[in-house]
Protein backbone atom coordinates (compact mmCIF):
# COMPACT_ATOMS: atom_id res chain seq x y z
CA UNK A 1 0.00 0.00 0.00
CA UNK A 2 1.28 3.55 -1.13
CA UNK A 3 0.55 6.04 1.55
CA UNK A 4 0.00 9.95 0.37
CA UNK A 5 1.85 12.88 2.14
CA UNK A 6 0.82 16.64 1.20
CA UNK A 7 1.60 19.81 2.61
CA UNK A 8 -0.29 22.98 3.16
CA UNK A 9 -0.63 24.94 0.33
CA UNK A 10 0.81 28.00 2.22
CA UNK A 11 4.43 27.38 1.58
CA UNK A 12 6.76 29.30 -0.98
CA UNK A 13 6.82 27.84 -4.66
CA UNK A 14 10.72 27.03 -4.33
CA UNK A 15 10.49 24.83 -1.89
CA UNK A 16 8.57 22.47 -3.78
CA UNK A 17 11.51 20.67 -4.74
CA UNK A 18 12.54 20.64 -1.26
CA UNK A 19 9.35 18.83 -0.27
CA UNK A 20 9.91 15.97 -2.43
CA UNK A 21 13.61 16.00 -1.14
CA UNK A 22 11.63 15.71 2.52
CA UNK A 23 9.25 12.66 1.14
CA UNK A 24 12.72 10.78 -0.56
CA UNK A 25 14.42 10.76 3.05
CA UNK A 26 10.81 9.74 4.88
CA UNK A 27 10.54 6.92 2.84
CA UNK A 28 14.05 5.59 2.92
CA UNK A 29 13.76 6.34 6.81
CA UNK A 30 10.43 4.48 7.56
CA UNK A 31 10.51 1.84 4.43
CA UNK A 32 7.28 3.06 3.64
CA UNK A 33 6.02 3.86 -0.14
CA UNK A 34 5.01 7.04 0.18
CA UNK A 35 3.22 9.47 -2.52
CA UNK A 36 3.58 13.42 -2.46
CA UNK A 37 0.81 15.07 -3.71
CA UNK A 38 0.99 18.82 -3.50
CA UNK A 39 -2.26 20.96 -4.76
CA UNK A 40 -2.74 24.14 -5.87
CA UNK A 41 -5.02 25.41 -3.18
CA UNK A 42 -6.55 24.88 -0.12
CA UNK A 43 -9.71 24.03 -1.88
CA UNK A 44 -8.64 20.96 -3.69
CA UNK A 45 -6.58 19.95 -0.96
CA UNK A 46 -9.34 20.10 1.52
CA UNK A 47 -11.58 17.85 -1.60
CA UNK A 48 -8.44 15.42 -1.52
CA UNK A 49 -8.88 15.36 2.49
CA UNK A 50 -12.93 14.45 1.96
CA UNK A 51 -11.89 11.58 -0.22
CA UNK A 52 -9.47 10.23 1.92
CA UNK A 53 -7.12 10.49 -0.17
CA UNK A 54 -4.13 11.90 2.44
CA UNK A 55 -2.15 9.99 5.08
CA UNK A 56 -0.02 11.96 6.24
CA UNK A 57 -0.09 16.26 6.13
CA UNK A 58 1.76 19.26 7.21
CA UNK A 59 -0.87 21.16 7.95
CA UNK A 60 -2.11 24.67 8.61
CA UNK A 61 -3.95 24.83 12.04
CA UNK A 62 -6.88 25.41 10.74
CA UNK A 63 -7.13 22.44 8.46
CA UNK A 64 -5.57 20.63 11.64
CA UNK A 65 -8.20 21.40 13.51
CA UNK A 66 -10.63 19.20 11.14
CA UNK A 67 -8.31 16.74 10.70
CA UNK A 68 -7.95 15.54 14.44
CA UNK A 69 -11.54 16.51 15.08
CA UNK A 70 -13.25 15.38 12.41
CA UNK A 71 -11.33 12.67 10.58
CA UNK A 72 -8.95 11.10 13.37
CA UNK A 73 -5.87 12.58 12.43
CA UNK A 74 -3.02 12.62 15.36
CA UNK A 75 -0.57 15.26 15.66
CA UNK A 76 3.05 14.02 16.04
CA UNK A 77 5.23 17.16 15.50
CA UNK A 78 5.46 21.26 14.80
CA UNK A 79 8.45 22.83 13.81
CA UNK A 80 10.35 24.96 15.95
CA UNK A 81 10.49 28.62 16.04
CA UNK A 82 7.76 30.78 15.24
CA UNK A 83 4.14 30.82 15.49
CA UNK A 84 1.70 31.38 12.47
CA UNK A 85 1.06 35.31 12.68
CA UNK A 86 -0.42 37.06 9.37
CA UNK A 87 -0.91 41.05 8.63
CA UNK A 88 -2.59 43.38 6.93
CA UNK A 89 -0.73 45.64 4.46
CA UNK A 90 -1.85 48.45 2.22
CA UNK A 91 -0.06 50.32 -0.59
CA UNK A 92 2.63 52.55 1.01
CA UNK A 93 1.49 56.17 -0.61
CA UNK A 94 -2.53 54.88 -0.61
CA UNK A 95 -5.19 56.27 1.14
CA UNK A 96 -5.39 53.87 3.83
CA UNK A 97 -2.50 54.32 6.33
CA UNK A 98 -3.69 52.91 9.04
CA UNK A 99 -6.96 50.40 10.32
CA UNK A 100 -9.29 53.65 11.74
CA UNK A 101 -9.09 55.14 8.45
CA UNK A 102 -10.75 51.81 6.56
CA UNK A 103 -14.47 52.56 5.73
CA UNK A 104 -17.13 50.43 4.76
CA UNK A 105 -16.65 49.09 0.84
CA UNK A 106 -13.25 48.26 1.68
CA UNK A 107 -11.43 46.58 -0.95
CA UNK A 108 -9.28 43.69 0.19
CA UNK A 109 -7.81 40.62 -1.44
CA UNK A 110 -6.78 38.05 -0.47
CA UNK A 111 -6.03 34.35 -1.07
CA UNK A 112 -7.91 31.33 0.10
CA UNK A 113 -5.74 30.31 3.12
CA UNK A 114 -8.10 29.91 5.57
CA UNK A 115 -6.07 30.44 8.85
CA UNK A 116 -4.59 33.72 7.45
CA UNK A 117 -8.25 34.98 5.95
CA UNK A 118 -9.78 34.13 9.40
CA UNK A 119 -7.05 35.89 11.53
CA UNK A 120 -7.43 39.08 8.92
CA UNK A 121 -10.90 39.03 9.54
CA UNK A 122 -10.83 39.44 13.02
CA UNK A 123 -8.23 42.01 13.00
CA UNK A 124 -10.80 43.88 11.12
CA UNK A 125 -13.35 43.67 13.87
CA UNK A 126 -12.40 47.03 15.83
CA UNK A 127 -12.74 48.74 12.38
CA UNK A 128 -16.16 47.34 11.77
CA UNK A 129 -15.61 45.56 8.29
CA UNK A 130 -16.63 42.42 7.68
CA UNK A 131 -17.79 40.19 4.98
CA UNK A 132 -20.91 42.16 4.29
CA UNK A 133 -19.55 45.73 4.04
CA UNK A 134 -16.51 44.59 2.53
CA UNK A 135 -15.41 43.99 -0.87
CA UNK A 136 -13.24 40.41 -1.33
CA UNK A 137 -11.02 39.45 -4.36
CA UNK A 138 -9.86 36.06 -3.86
CA UNK A 139 -6.59 35.61 -6.00
CA UNK A 140 -4.62 32.24 -6.14
CA UNK A 141 -1.21 33.61 -4.67
CA UNK A 142 0.12 35.98 -2.13
CA UNK A 143 2.18 37.42 -4.63
CA UNK A 144 -0.92 38.18 -6.83
CA UNK A 145 -2.29 39.75 -3.41
CA UNK A 146 0.67 41.90 -3.15
CA UNK A 147 0.26 42.84 -6.62
CA UNK A 148 -3.54 43.83 -6.33
CA UNK A 149 -3.05 46.06 -3.56
CA UNK A 150 0.17 47.84 -5.21
CA UNK A 151 -1.77 48.67 -8.28
CA UNK A 152 -4.47 50.16 -6.13
CA UNK A 153 -7.14 47.66 -7.13
CA UNK A 154 -7.67 46.37 -3.72
CA UNK A 155 -7.10 48.73 -0.62
CA UNK A 156 -5.74 46.39 2.04
CA UNK A 157 -4.24 42.79 1.28
CA UNK A 158 -3.85 39.86 3.32
CA UNK A 159 -0.83 37.67 3.91
CA UNK A 160 0.86 35.79 6.13
CA UNK A 161 4.25 37.00 7.66
CA UNK A 162 6.14 34.81 6.08
CA UNK A 163 4.91 35.48 2.30
CA UNK A 164 5.42 39.17 3.12
CA UNK A 165 9.11 38.82 4.17
CA UNK A 166 9.61 36.63 0.85
CA UNK A 167 8.55 39.56 -1.01
CA UNK A 168 11.33 41.67 -3.05
CA UNK A 169 12.69 44.54 -0.76
CA UNK A 170 11.54 47.04 -3.76
CA UNK A 171 7.83 45.43 -3.60
CA UNK A 172 8.00 45.53 0.55
CA UNK A 173 8.99 49.37 -0.11
CA UNK A 174 6.07 50.15 -1.80
CA UNK A 175 3.85 48.95 0.99
CA UNK A 176 3.18 49.62 4.09
CA UNK A 177 2.04 47.33 7.19
CA UNK A 178 -1.52 48.51 8.77
CA UNK A 179 -1.14 45.76 11.62
CA UNK A 180 0.38 42.47 12.58
CA UNK A 181 -1.28 39.56 14.71
CA UNK A 182 0.45 38.62 17.96
CA UNK A 183 -1.51 35.48 18.19
CA UNK A 184 1.52 33.67 19.82
CA UNK A 185 -0.65 30.42 20.00
CA UNK A 186 -1.43 28.68 16.25
CA UNK A 187 0.98 27.05 14.46
CA UNK A 188 1.28 24.05 11.12
CA UNK A 189 1.40 20.91 12.79
CA UNK A 190 2.29 17.44 10.81
CA UNK A 191 -0.32 15.00 11.57
CA UNK A 192 -0.55 11.45 10.37
CA UNK A 193 -3.88 9.85 9.71
CA UNK A 194 -5.72 6.23 10.86
CA UNK A 195 -3.50 4.29 8.77
CA UNK A 196 -0.66 5.05 10.01
CA UNK A 197 -1.17 5.69 13.93
CA UNK A 198 0.07 2.27 14.53
CA UNK A 199 3.41 3.83 13.37
CA UNK A 200 2.68 7.30 15.05
CA UNK A 201 5.02 7.31 17.72
CA UNK A 202 7.85 5.76 15.71
CA UNK A 203 7.38 8.60 13.29
CA UNK A 204 7.29 11.09 16.23
CA UNK A 205 10.68 9.44 17.37
CA UNK A 206 12.39 9.59 13.89
CA UNK A 207 11.37 13.58 13.18
CA UNK A 208 12.14 15.05 16.18
CA UNK A 209 15.58 13.40 15.70
CA UNK A 210 16.16 14.68 12.28
CA UNK A 211 18.45 17.22 12.95
CA UNK A 212 20.82 15.07 15.02
CA UNK A 213 22.07 13.99 11.00
CA UNK A 214 23.96 16.33 8.84
CA UNK A 215 21.41 15.20 6.28
CA UNK A 216 17.88 15.80 7.89
CA UNK A 217 19.17 19.28 9.15
CA UNK A 218 20.20 20.05 5.52
CA UNK A 219 16.72 19.07 4.48
CA UNK A 220 14.97 20.77 7.34
CA UNK A 221 17.15 23.84 6.47
CA UNK A 222 16.15 24.09 3.15
CA UNK A 223 12.42 24.09 4.28
CA UNK A 224 12.91 26.83 6.15
CA UNK A 225 12.76 24.72 9.77
CA UNK A 226 15.96 24.16 12.55
CA UNK A 227 13.99 20.73 13.87
CA UNK A 228 10.64 19.23 14.50
CA UNK A 229 9.25 19.18 18.07
CA UNK A 230 7.08 16.78 19.28
CA UNK A 231 3.33 17.71 20.17
CA UNK A 232 1.68 16.02 23.07
CA UNK A 233 -1.89 15.88 22.49
CA UNK A 234 -3.16 18.21 25.15
CA UNK A 235 -1.09 20.98 23.42
CA UNK A 236 -3.38 20.04 19.86
CA UNK A 237 -6.21 20.31 21.18
CA UNK A 238 -5.89 23.12 23.31
CA UNK A 239 -4.49 25.10 19.86
CA UNK A 240 -8.36 23.46 18.28
CA UNK A 241 -10.11 24.64 21.37
CA UNK A 242 -8.42 28.44 20.57
CA UNK A 243 -9.12 28.30 17.15
CA UNK A 244 -12.94 26.90 17.22
CA UNK A 245 -13.15 30.80 19.08
CA UNK A 246 -11.90 32.42 16.34
CA UNK A 247 -13.92 30.66 13.52
CA UNK A 248 -17.55 31.34 15.14
CA UNK B 1 -8.25 44.26 46.07
CA UNK B 2 -5.09 46.58 47.87
CA UNK B 3 -6.54 49.82 47.93
CA UNK B 4 -2.68 50.81 47.59
CA UNK B 5 -2.27 49.68 43.84
CA UNK B 6 -4.91 52.18 43.00
CA UNK B 7 -4.44 55.68 42.18
CA UNK B 8 -6.09 58.63 41.18
CA UNK B 9 -9.71 59.03 41.76
CA UNK B 10 -11.60 55.91 42.82
CA UNK B 11 -14.75 54.73 43.81
CA UNK B 12 -15.17 51.76 45.90
CA UNK B 13 -17.60 48.73 45.29
CA UNK B 14 -18.53 45.81 46.78
CA UNK B 15 -18.93 42.10 44.18
CA UNK B 16 -20.86 39.40 45.13
CA UNK B 17 -20.02 36.54 43.46
CA UNK B 18 -22.13 33.56 42.35
CA UNK B 19 -21.03 31.31 45.13
CA UNK B 20 -22.02 34.39 47.80
CA UNK B 21 -18.44 35.44 48.54
CA UNK B 22 -17.81 38.63 48.54
CA UNK B 23 -14.68 41.39 47.25
CA UNK B 24 -13.98 45.41 48.09
CA UNK B 25 -12.88 46.60 44.46
CA UNK B 26 -11.28 50.26 43.55
CA UNK B 27 -12.26 51.45 40.16
CA UNK B 28 -10.67 54.39 38.66
CA UNK B 29 -12.25 55.44 35.31
CA UNK B 30 -9.19 55.02 33.37
CA UNK B 31 -9.33 52.57 30.50
CA UNK B 32 -6.38 50.77 28.67
CA UNK B 33 -6.34 50.36 25.02
CA UNK B 34 -6.37 47.19 24.39
CA UNK B 35 -3.52 46.30 22.25
CA UNK B 36 -4.34 46.01 17.78
CA UNK B 37 -3.11 42.30 16.61
CA UNK B 38 -3.28 40.60 20.18
CA UNK B 39 -5.47 37.57 21.68
CA UNK B 40 -5.44 37.92 25.09
CA UNK B 41 -5.83 33.62 25.83
CA UNK B 42 -6.50 31.80 29.48
CA UNK B 43 -7.98 28.83 30.69
CA UNK B 44 -9.27 27.42 33.60
CA UNK B 45 -10.77 24.72 35.89
CA UNK B 46 -14.22 23.75 36.06
CA UNK B 47 -14.35 25.87 38.92
CA UNK B 48 -13.35 28.55 37.16
CA UNK B 49 -10.11 28.99 38.82
CA UNK B 50 -7.02 30.02 36.14
CA UNK B 51 -4.55 27.48 35.06
CA UNK B 52 -3.17 29.05 32.06
CA UNK B 53 -2.60 32.50 30.53
CA UNK B 54 -0.55 33.84 27.68
CA UNK B 55 1.94 37.21 28.05
CA UNK B 56 -1.32 39.16 26.91
CA UNK B 57 -3.78 38.63 29.53
CA UNK B 58 -1.01 39.17 32.07
CA UNK B 59 -0.01 42.74 30.77
CA UNK B 60 -3.74 43.70 30.38
CA UNK B 61 -4.12 42.71 34.11
CA UNK B 62 -1.84 44.46 35.32
CA UNK B 63 -1.18 41.48 37.82
CA UNK B 64 2.29 39.15 37.34
CA UNK B 65 1.83 35.62 36.05
CA UNK B 66 2.47 34.55 39.53
CA UNK B 67 -0.47 36.15 41.40
CA UNK B 68 -2.85 35.50 38.60
CA UNK B 69 -2.63 31.15 38.36
CA UNK B 70 -4.79 29.87 40.62
CA UNK B 71 -7.09 32.61 41.26
CA UNK B 72 -10.71 32.75 40.23
CA UNK B 73 -11.14 34.37 36.86
CA UNK B 74 -13.63 36.46 38.67
CA UNK B 75 -10.26 38.43 39.89
CA UNK B 76 -11.45 40.58 36.33
CA UNK B 77 -14.81 41.11 37.00
CA UNK B 78 -15.51 44.80 36.87
CA UNK B 79 -18.19 46.44 38.75
CA UNK B 80 -20.16 47.90 35.38
CA UNK B 81 -20.61 44.18 34.49
CA UNK B 82 -24.34 42.71 35.08
CA UNK B 83 -23.84 39.62 37.55
CA UNK B 84 -26.90 38.02 34.80
CA UNK B 85 -24.04 38.72 31.88
CA UNK B 86 -21.74 36.12 34.08
CA UNK B 87 -24.87 33.47 34.96
CA UNK B 88 -24.97 33.19 31.09
CA UNK B 89 -21.80 32.63 30.35
CA UNK B 90 -21.42 30.20 32.99
CA UNK B 91 -25.13 28.20 32.35
CA UNK B 92 -23.99 28.32 28.17
CA UNK B 93 -20.34 26.48 28.68
CA UNK B 94 -21.50 24.63 31.67
CA UNK B 95 -23.95 23.03 29.04
CA UNK B 96 -20.88 22.61 26.43
CA UNK B 97 -21.72 25.56 24.23
CA UNK B 98 -19.61 28.17 23.53
CA UNK B 99 -20.48 31.64 24.83
CA UNK B 100 -19.00 35.47 23.11
CA UNK B 101 -19.94 38.58 24.34
CA UNK B 102 -18.34 42.21 25.41
CA UNK B 103 -16.96 42.51 28.51
CA UNK B 104 -15.54 45.21 30.51
CA UNK B 105 -12.49 43.70 32.65
CA UNK B 106 -10.95 44.70 35.93
CA UNK B 107 -7.42 45.86 35.77
CA UNK B 108 -5.28 45.46 39.08
CA UNK B 109 -4.33 49.11 39.15
CA UNK B 110 -8.52 49.87 39.05
CA UNK B 111 -8.78 50.81 35.86
CA UNK B 112 -10.46 48.51 32.64
CA UNK B 113 -9.96 47.63 29.21
CA UNK B 114 -12.94 46.16 26.75
CA UNK B 115 -13.03 42.90 24.71
CA UNK B 116 -14.94 40.58 23.05
CA UNK B 117 -14.61 37.14 24.43
CA UNK B 118 -15.67 33.57 23.47
CA UNK B 119 -15.10 30.72 25.90
CA UNK B 120 -15.35 27.62 24.88
CA UNK B 121 -15.29 24.08 27.38
CA UNK B 122 -12.33 21.96 26.89
CA UNK B 123 -14.37 18.45 26.03
CA UNK B 124 -11.94 15.73 26.37
CA UNK B 125 -13.25 12.19 25.92
CA UNK B 126 -16.91 13.60 26.06
CA UNK B 127 -16.02 15.33 29.60
CA UNK B 128 -15.66 19.17 30.11
CA UNK B 129 -12.12 19.59 32.18
CA UNK B 130 -12.04 23.24 31.74
CA UNK B 131 -12.84 26.30 30.09
CA UNK B 132 -10.57 28.79 27.55
CA UNK B 133 -11.16 31.83 26.87
CA UNK B 134 -10.09 34.01 24.23
CA UNK B 135 -10.36 37.66 23.65
CA UNK B 136 -9.84 40.18 21.00
CA UNK B 137 -10.51 43.85 20.18
CA UNK B 138 -14.05 45.12 20.14
CA UNK B 139 -14.74 47.78 18.04
CA UNK B 140 -16.12 51.10 19.65
CA UNK B 141 -19.40 51.13 18.18
CA UNK B 142 -20.00 47.24 19.98
CA UNK B 143 -18.14 48.80 23.22
CA UNK B 144 -20.53 51.36 23.53
CA UNK B 145 -23.76 49.06 22.55
CA UNK B 146 -22.58 47.36 25.46
CA UNK B 147 -22.13 49.81 28.00
CA UNK B 148 -25.78 51.25 27.70
CA UNK B 149 -27.03 47.31 27.20
CA UNK B 150 -25.46 46.53 30.81
CA UNK B 151 -26.43 49.81 32.61
CA UNK B 152 -30.02 48.94 31.70
CA UNK B 153 -28.86 45.29 33.57
CA UNK B 154 -27.35 47.07 36.30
Amino acid sequence: MTFNLTVSPSFPNERISDWYIFNTWLQRALGLPIHLELYDSFGAQRAAIGEGKVDMIYANPFDASLLVREKGFRAVVQPEGQPDEMLIIAAAEGPSSAMTALRPGTRLACSDDPCVNTVGRILLEPANLDAGNTIEHRRETYIQVAREVLRGEADIGFLPVDAFNALSSIVRRDLQVLVTSQLHVIRHVFLVGPALHERANEITALLASMHETEKGRGILEALGARRWQAVQREDVEFMIDIISTLTQ
Amino acid sequence: MDPAQVSGKTSEHVLTYADGSRRRVFVTLVETPYPHGKLIVSRTDTLGNITQCNPSFVEMSGYTEAEIIGQPHCILRHPDMPAAAFRDLWDTVKAGRQWNGYVKNLRKDGGHYWVYATVVPNIRDGQIVGFTSVRREPSREKVIAAEVQYRSLS
